[in-house]
């Protein structure tokens, strides 16, 4: 039986195959899918922000920046016997929620979220097998670790599997 | 001292509910103008709670909402979301427009700027009530709509305050009418300086 893992904001769990990870409503924020497909293990980390290294706070959550987290789930998928050579990445979100304008954040995190993404993935040498970013709409993730596919949900109905 | 929303204490916390009583009581007498009377307005009811309990409220993170987003900013920094569900927004625009709509999925475009006018008009009486409180100069945005999944239009104001924990501050209020009773729901984010010199302005020991 195949099992529904929830991944909450600033959040990051991994899981075997055949068991799909979910997380809900990712709008500015980017959902990272990180795979191994010899021994069909996978991780879905939802990351709020681009960059934790702003933030003097002693006790950030790891979770909530690219950077952190990607690193992290990284270390939890080898730990569990995945190798970095043969993990790859799928990626959705990054979108710009209202059409804001000046110099508010709130018009450019979602562009933001999705390069430090990126810059991330290329410096741990992960190559990005599918993406949906951008644009203007929320939405869902689904990655079915049995298969590696990654399922966009939107409220149009806009279905994407890739 | 503090710095995020997690550490405020409870005279603190009791100082930002109170600025949401004032401004949500404006709110409601503004309402009720525009709304010629016809509705009656629950006290709000001003919580500090987790993201993920002030999305459930809504009905759960891909619930198809309405937001209006409003920035503050001058002598004091943050942003507002008035939030409703589509059900409520269609109600609330029937009352103003005295009309139906024909298709479930959609907003008319005229009821899009109403619905874009009551965020504007509740943000604004917000802003106003910490205005007169405080004695600050506060200027605010144009309000910007958006309708899409809450936990995605909700996740706005808590990257853009990122730094703040992860609690919001959530006001709910029902308005009554006949043959309707609509909830709205509000979050208020203030920069944690704002929140600073709000708690200085009312006298409070930092």
């Amino acid at each position: 039986m195949s099992e529904l893992v929830v991944v909450g904001i600033s959040d990051c769990k991994m899981t075997r195959n055949p068991n799909v990870l979910v997380t809900h409503a990712l709008g500015s924020c980017v959902g990272i899918c990180l795979y191994d497909r010899n021994i069909k293990i996978g991780g879905l980390a939802h990351i709020m922000l681009p960059d934790s290294t702003q933030f003097a706070h002693a006790s950030i959550n790891r979770m909530k920046f690219a950077d952190t987290a990607i690193i992290d789930l990284i270390q939890s998928l080898q730990s569990y016997g995945a190798d970095i050579r043969r993990i790859t990445a799928k990626i959705a979100g990054g979108a710009q929620m209202f059409a804001v304008q000046g110099n508010s954040q709130i018009g450019s995190i979602g562009i933001r979220n999705v390069e430090s993404v990126k810059v991330i993935l290329r410096n741990q040498r992960i190559s990005i097998l599918a993406e949906d970013t951008g644009l203007d709409y929320g939405r869902t993730v689904y990655f079915d670790v049995g298969t590696g596919l990654m399922k966009v949900k939107s409220l149009n109905n806009i279905i994407c599997e890739m | 001292m503090f710095n995020n929303y997690e550490e405020l204490n409870d005279e603190q916390l009791d100082v930002l509910r109170e600025i949401g009583n004032i401004g949500a009581g404006n709110a409601a007498t503004a309402l009720a103008t525009i709304l010629n009377d016809r509705v009656d307005i629950s006290l709000p009811r001003v919580k500090i709670i987790d993201f993920e309990a002030a999305v459930n409220s809504l009905g759960g993170s891909e619930t198809m909402t309405v937001g209006v987003l409003v920035n503050f900013m001058g002598e004091a920094n943050g942003l507002i979301m008035f939030l409703l569900n589509m059900e409520d927004a269609k109600g609330i625009t029937d009352l103003l427009t005295h009309g139906h709509e024909e298709d479930a999925d959609q907003l008319s475009e005229l009821k899009l700027s109403a619905i874009r006018e009551i965020g504007n008009i509740l943000s604004s009486s917000y802003i106003n009530s910490i205005a007169t409180l405080t004695g600050l100069r506060i200027e605010v945005s144009v309000p910007y709509v958006a309708i899409d999944m809450a936990g995605a239009l909700m996740s706005v104001p808590l990257i853009e305050f990122g730094t703040l924990g992860d609690k919001v501050m959530f006001i709910e209020e029902d308005f009554v009418g006949e043959a309707h009773q609509l909830k709205s729901s509000i979050i208020l984010f203030a920069e944690i300086d704002t929140l600073k010199t709000i708690m200085e302005r009312l006298g409070l020991e930092l």
